[in-house]
């Protein structure tokens, strides 16, 4: 098939971007969408022009890295599905498909598709974790956690740090990866003691980056390739209250 | 080279309980002084740069990517191995010890593969103590699933992303230590060279990605943790970045690079289906508990599949060869990779291949379906159920444990796997050869450590399911801590390493030079293109079988493609700036001089074992025969200089403990 792309291209943060047009003819259906970026990219090579910077790696949606609006969806039109996992059977022929970056005023454009998400593992580092030492632990089977209860901390826990959510979010918040790590680990037994400390610091330590307030908008919940859910922000709003209580007691 | 893997004395089961209560400590107010370099945030390198901060010392830890969570190790699936015995199933660490030793057919060292069983256990307990959510029974407690080349069920998972949650575990861990100071991270940075002082790794050379600057960062030891080099293959199932070079650039300093030829051909992955493929894959081994593989017993029948003529479901049960059940009833589906990639080769080679290219076998799961389905029933209390309400339950029971690969499957094909078996093939996996290490993981150069899949010590020629993992983490959590002492502590005097000094600034100037050279090639042909030249040269003559008269072949297309790329190559954009194609043309230059190497270590090897099955050296079954008497080493090569012949040195393998036998799954 036959695409026109209406890239984002932008030399660095503070360097002026811009959409440009490309043609490209010989699109197959079994491409990934990475991959009909790649075919851009050699012929842009071809031409001794620069390629399109676009960030990834695992390109089997697990890594994260890939991150692209493409016709206004962040990972584009597919649910539950990151940019490379999408794949050219869902574009149709003779179609323009625009690309940009994942747009939000914490993910500084660094060039044309890449942004810098650090203020994500910025936050974890705020107390996304359990402060245990290597060594320090006990036998695997000293606590028991119940099945369901497990596997919904698995559900949070499965997010991979995209920051889709962000860009989806009218406000550029990033309530739901915030809260699936704090939902994470207040759902095992193991993270619960730190709980409390927890979601405050992270919470605090997300505003301090400059992420937006949540609305209840839920696009981030429709857009995120991982399908975390807005339960999340729920559990985590209570998480907070509770926290914001029991420090004021201290 | 006399290489001495300095193996402490005492029993097997002795030594590392010795070893590490005898081994020299560096003192508290000693560690805060000394400055250890981790490059790669991996399993090995997260947790490693974790323990170590947590230990006290200094730590700067390296990675390309733009945070440490997405290091390749995300992407691992099927699980964990670890020496239990939660099951009773009659495991132990001897056990562990022993397959591995004979999944690796008896090309790694005894000391080191004992050690990792040991450590194994500890593994777990702290994965779970940091909230990693492996899966569980109803009673709370952890289960448990088999993987190849094993008679018990060792292996602990998180659904299929049991990569993803242990990366997450040790990042976590590493975050907490970059927020208390202990760690430094430099994310994308890129290491291109280690500095040699005095004969000792003393620091590094990166690029930053984002401005392009070369930086000069000095340590009192430096950590390899970065990975294996299954990419210069082009497709494998890697992450597109993987890339040896920081590897490579160490063999460039002196280290010694340890049976490169040993790669692992992973027997279920989606197999190729155009020229325009970028990466290959995986389909977990777990599903091989589950799914029977099989290829029609006509040719015609495989014919018409190819041809869109007939469908897998027409083919009679009794027209279907179900090849490794019947060439291996002891193992059945669950042989190791290297006989299960080699069988399914075979059959492909036989003309019974299914995918339009030929090259594919089924991996079906109707049988489990409808055995699960009609357990769910019985325990559901339904007597007598359909087979429609048989199909849903079992399809249930399927989707729960393997219901992410399932849709990963078919977002790729676009067939539903359910309904119709999967179509898989071997592709390139991961790398048992690296740099070689001694017991302390250290190379022969002082200083210079290397952990996880970027060094060669444990997997011999062939590593078993769900142990990569266990080795990341074995030997950042719990090996290097301790080893890494042995060195230091005889450094507790050597003040702040000085990265002003002339051997930085060599350095810095020869990466410079590098750089330059590559972003004036000025030729045409993008290095993708190269890249992907250079990895079917590697596939065709280098993979899955090899030939002493197709390696020779290969050499010389190598040498010609390399000098075709400095002649005609072309590098875009400045090397001032964020650049793609410049990392990937430092990354591919490296891969020429490795694959070459490849071939020289595979043509060397006059046997078959393991993922390396030299065609001359196999028995009238067509099984791999290993030569005991005259191969029964590591050969660790030594590089010369360019358009030098490498020298090999070998470290004799000794077997104390278990017996050389010939690996029978039958
Ligand atoms: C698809 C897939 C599934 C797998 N499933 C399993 C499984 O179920 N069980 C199992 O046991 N094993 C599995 N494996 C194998 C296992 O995942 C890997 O062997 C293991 O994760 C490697 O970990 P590592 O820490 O050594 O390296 P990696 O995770 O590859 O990390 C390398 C790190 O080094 C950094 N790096 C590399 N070079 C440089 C440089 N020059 N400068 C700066 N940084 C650098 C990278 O940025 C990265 O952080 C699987 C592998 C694949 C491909
Ligand atoms: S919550 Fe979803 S969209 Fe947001 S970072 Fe995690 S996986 Fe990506
Ligand atoms: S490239 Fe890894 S999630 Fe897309």
């Amino acid at each position: 098939m036959k695409l026109t792309l209406k890239i984002w291209r932008q030399g660095g943060e503070y360097k002026k971007g811009q959409f440009v047009n490309y043609q490209l003819d010989q699109v197959s259906e079994h491409m990934s969408f990475l991959e009909m970026l790649d075919v851009l990219n050699e012929q842009l090579i071809s031409q001794g022009k620069e390629p399109v910077a676009f960030e990834h790696d695992c390109r089997e949606g697990i890594c994260g890295a890939c991150s692209m609006v493409i016709n206004g969806h962040a990972h584009g039109p597919l649910q539950g599905t990151t940019a490379c996992q999408l794949h050219m059977r869902f574009f149709r022929d003779g179609q323009t498909v625009t690309i940009e970056p994942f747009r939000a005023k914490s993910f500084p454009v660094i060039k044309d598709l890449v942004v810098d998400r650090s203020a994500f593992d910025r936050i974890i580092q705020a107390g996304g974790y359990v402060s245990v030492g290597t060594g320090q632990a006990q036998d695997a089977n000293a606590i028991p956690v119940e099945k369901d209860q497990s596997s919904m901390a698995f559900d949070a826990a499965a997010c991979i740090g995209c920051g889709a959510c962000v860009a989806a979010c009218p406000n550029a918040s990033a309530m739901l990866f915030v809260s699936a790590k704090v939902s994470h680990l207040a759902l095992l037994p193991q993270g619960k003691v730190e709980a409390k400390k927890r979601v405050l610091n992270m919470v605090r330590h997300m505003d301090l980056e400059g992420f937006g307030n949540c609305s209840n908008v839920t696009a981030c919940e429709a857009e995120c390739p991982k399908g975390i859910s807005v339960d999340n922000i729920a559990r985590m709003n209570r998480e907070y209250l509770s926290s914001v209580f029991a420090s004021d007691e201290d | 080279m006399q290489l001495n893997g300095n193996i402490p004395e005492g029993s097997l089961a002795e030594k590392w309980t010795r070893y590490r209560s005898t081994v020299s400590l560096v003192a508290p107010n000693n560690k805060m002084r000394i400055e250890v370099i981790v490059v790669g945030s991996g399993l090995a390198g997260a947790s490693a740069a974790a323990s170590l901060g947590e230990l006290g010392y200094k730590v700067k830890c390296f990675t390309y990517h733009d945070s440490p969570r997405r290091a390749h190790s995300i992407a691992a699936q099927g699980g964990i191995n670890a020496a239990k015995n939660y099951r009773n199933d009659g495991d132990s660490v001897y056990r562990l010890f022993y397959d591995t030793i004979k999944g690796g057919d008896y090309r790694s060292r005894e000391a080191n593969v004992y050690r990792l069983a040991e450590v194994s256990a500890a593994i777990i307990d702290q994965a779970v103590a940091q909230g990693v959510p492996f899966a569980r029974e109803y009673g709370g407690l952890l289960d448990n699933r088999s993987f190849g080349g094993v008679q018990v069920s060792r292996t602990f998972y998180a659904r299929g992303q049991t990569g993803q949650q242990l990366l997450l575990g040790a990042y976590q861990a590493l975050s907490r230590q970059i927020a208390l100071g202990a760690v430094e991270m430099f994310n994308r940075h890129e290491m291109l060279d280690v500095v040699l002082a005095d004969g000792k790794a003393r620091g590094i050379i990166a690029r930053n990605l984002v401005t392009g600057e070369l930086e000069r960062h000095g340590a009192h030891a430096v950590v390899l943790a970065t990975g294996g080099y299954g990419n210069v293959f082009y497709l494998s199932t890697n992450a597109m970045n993987c890339n040896v070079t920081a590897a490579w650039r160490a063999v460039r300093k002196g280290a010694l690079m340890a049976n490169p030829c040993f790669t692992q051909i992973h027997p279920t992955c989606i197999p190729v289906s155009g020229d325009y493929q970028s990466k290959l894959t995986l389909m977990s081994e777990s599903l091989r508990n589950d799914g029977r593989v099989w290829v029609p017993k006509k040719q015609e029948d495989a014919q018409a599949i190819r041809e869109s003529r007939k469908t897998a479901l027409e083919i009679a049960e009794e027209d279907r060869d179900y090849f490794l059940e019947r060439r291996y009833p002891a193992f059945g589906n669950l042989v190791p990779r290297d006989v299960a990639s080699r069988a399914a080769k075979t059959a492909c080679d036989e003309g019974l291949g299914v995918a339009p290219t030929g090259l594919a076998v089924y991996l079906d799961f109707a049988a489990a379906i409808e055995r699960y389905g009609r357990s769910k029933a019985n325990t559901l209390g339904i007597h007598n159920p359909d087979h429609a309400t048989i199909i849903r339950l079992g399809e249930e029971v399927v989707s729960e444990k393997y219901g992410n690969l399932f849709e990963m499957y078919e977002k790729i094909t676009g067939e539903n796997p359910y309904k119709m078996p999967m179509k898989i093939y071997p592709a390139v996996h991961y790398t048992m050869g690296g740099l070689w290490v001694d017991y302390n993981l250290e190379t022969n150069i002082p200083g210079l450590f290397a952990t996880g899949e970027c060094n060669f010590s444990d997997h011999g020629a062939n590593r078993l399911g769900a142990s990569a993992l266990m080795q990341g983490l074995a030997d950042g959590y719990f090996v290097l801590p301790y080893t890494i002492g042995n060195f230091l502590s005889n450094d507790i005097r050597t003040p702040k390493i000085d990265p002003n000094q002339q051997a930085f600034l060599d350095a810095e100037k020869q990466t410079q030079e590098r750089i330059d050279k590559l972003m004036n090639l000025g030729g045409k042909q993008s290095i993708e293109s190269f890249h992907r030249r250079l990895g079917r040269i590697m596939w065709d003559y280098c993979g899955m079988s090899r030939n002493a008269e197709g390696l020779q072949k290969a050499r010389g297309m190598i040498l010609e493609l390399r000098e075709e790329f400095y002649r005609d190559a072309f590098v875009p954009g400045s090397a001032k700036d964020f650049n793609p194609e410049l990392e990937k043309a430092l990354r591919v230059a490296d891969y020429f001089e490795m694959g070459e190497l490849m071939i020289l270590d595979a043509l060397n090897r006059e046997e078959s074992c393991g993922g390396h099955f030299r065609e001359e050296f196999q028995d009238e079954g067509g099984e791999a025969q290993r030569d005991d008497q005259q191969y029964a080493y590591v050969a660790a090569w030594e590089y010369k200089g360019w358009e030098e012949e490498p020298v090999l040195h070998r470290e004799d393998l000794v077997f104390e403990n278990v017996e050389l036998k010939t690996r029978s799954y039958k």
